[in-house]
């Protein structure tokens, strides 16, 4: 049916065939997973971001955390005697981009909600070595001098309506009130609003 | 159940899987010895003179190839992989973590449990078990007690032999399993004058300069304004409720004129989280008797 000569001087059928074979991957890797109930559902406890974590949520990326720190806890003893419960896909479902990072420089940050308090959150982002002197994480003072508003908080609506379109279940109400919500916050502020609520709903932490 | 949301892709992911790999030995055959001869060119030369050999797949390699797709075959069949099949050997990653925890936990067990037999002042005396909890404080303390357990500025320093909640062996456990709230209310509305006078007050208790008139007024303050209800009359503190003893010049803040006035008029809240959920209870009390120890060199 198909010989060597007869492919070889066809580039249409070469290229049809081509996109044929390196597209099996995919087809079977990833297309199932936006059929899957774990990967799309989200699991119980997980809700979306409110305005104020979510505008923390960007002060993370902006300020590049991911690049030291990742949310992803494998399932190995290893890691989950030290950081608590396994990841799962459910958790992710509201994140657009998830934060799962690839690198630890620091340690994984999945289930950090709940597990220091506000005030080391602030002095340890202010001042890493203020409470932990070994660490060679850079200090992010100027966070909580910056109005959240102003920068991160800017579209916030915006980015809620561009969220809702890819699947987040924002109210129009929760759109409407996020502006107020974000008011007389720093950015320092809502950051640690993102840290605190990361992971609780697998996390036995209190 | 499957995880699917319809059961087409539980037959999409089988059907693609079987059909590539089945479709690899099927092409792996049809390129074999049976259908080329050695020595043949395609057919075809470029360049008047550059032929091509159009020669079997050699023996050796194909045969490579077939036990791959074989491998695959029996990996299907053993580990989840065609759609909703979880394979004969039932294997999960989640699984796999619950075996290899019960495992240590298993293996760990009779440490915990003759640790747990022990009173927390006699564990602090054990070196094997004091080698143990030093690894558990470096993982799950440190970040704000310090490698060296001095603490820092709002963190309590666990070496000094001065407590808020009080120091005895059950008081450190229940600490740490409970974990704490410490509260100092904001005091703002006393005004500028009065909190200077109570920070100089509170400085003159353990001994450091303070202006002798502002203290005076300071003693009056903090006898009338409400300090008393939680630092005691005699501004001791009080352990049952973690309330700081203000006369023992430990400074959990700092001593400072400009700290104290600070922590008057914004007060302070202090958290130590709940360790038992996490933690289990063989790890809070051999934590207990380390974070003792510290303190009660043996």
């Amino acid at each position: 049916m198909f010989n060597q000569e007869k492919i070889e001087k066809n580039v249409g059928l070469l290229i049809v065939l081509t996109l044929l074979v390196v597209s099996v991957g995919g087809l079977l890797e990833i297309v199932p997973l936006f059929f899957q109930k774990s990967t799309t559902q989200a699991v119980e406890g997980v809700t979306p971001y409110d305005p104020v974590r979510l505008a923390g949520r960007d002060v993370y990326l902006r300020e590049g955390c991911y690049n030291c720190h990742s949310q992803m806890i494998r399932p190995f003893r290893a890691e989950t005697e030290r950081y608590g419960h396994y990841s799962v896909a459910g958790e992710f479902v509201y994140d657009h981009p998830f934060q799962w990072g690839s690198k630890r420089t620091g340690p994984d940050l999945q289930r950090v909600g709940g597990r220091y308090s506000d005030e080391w959150q602030r002095i340890h982002l202010r001042n890493p070595r203020d409470v932990v002197p070994e660490s060679n994480m850079p200090a992010f003072s100027w966070l909580e001098k910056t109005a959240a508003a102003q920068t991160v908080g800017k579209d916030i609506e915006a980015k809620m309506l561009a969220l809702r379109k890819v699947g987040v279940p924002y109210t129009d109400a929760e759109i409407a009130g996020a502006r107020q919500a974000l008011e007389g916050k720093t950015e320092e502020d809502v950051l640690v609003a993102y840290l605190q609520g990361l992971g609780t709903a697998l996390s036995n932490f209190k | 159940m499957s995880d699917f949301v319809s059961e087409f892709w539980n037959f999409y992911v089988t059907g693609i899987v079987l059909v590539s790999v089945i479709g690899c030995a099927v092409f792996l055959w049809s390129q074999g010895s049976a259908n080329f001869t050695v020595g043949k060119t395609t057919g075809h030369a470029w360049d008047e003179t550059l032929e091509e050999y159009n020669n079997p797949l050699p023996k050796w390699w194909s045969w490579m190839f077939y036990i791959t797709v074989l491998f695959a075959l029996g990996y299907l069949a053993l580990y989840p992989g065609l759609g909703s099949f979880k394979g004969w050997l039932g294997w999960t990653s989640a699984g796999q973590h619950k075996a290899e925890v019960d495992k240590a936990n298993a293996a760990l067990k009779p440490m915990y449990d003759k640790y747990l037999g022990m009173d927390v002042k006699a564990l602090a005396g054990d070196k094997q078990a004091m080698e143990t909890g030093k690894r558990l404080f470096l993982t799950y303390c440190l970040q704000c007690h310090g490698a060296d357990a001095r603490g820092s500025k709002g963190f309590p320093n666990l070496t000094d032999g001065d407590w808020l909640y009080g120091g005895e062996p059950a008081k450190i456990e229940e600490t740490i399993s409970n974990g704490r709230m410490g509260v100092m209310p904001p005091h703002a509305h006393l005004g500028a004058d009065t909190i200077k006078n109570l920070a100089n007050y509170v400085r003159s208790l353990s001994g450091l300069p303070a202006d002798p008139a502002r203290a005076a007024k300071g003693r009056e303050a903090f006898m009338t304004v409400g300090c008393t209800g939680c630092h005691g009359m005699d501004a001791k503190g009080m352990q049952a409720i973690g309330s700081p003893n203000l006369t023992d010049g430990t400074w959990l803040y700092g001593s400072s004129e400009a700290t104290i006035t600070e922590t008057i008029t914004n007060g302070r809240q202090n958290k130590m989280p709940v360790w038992k959920d996490f933690l289990g209870e063989g790890k809070v009390h051999l934590l207990a008797a380390y974070v003792y120890g510290l303190s009660h060199p043996q």
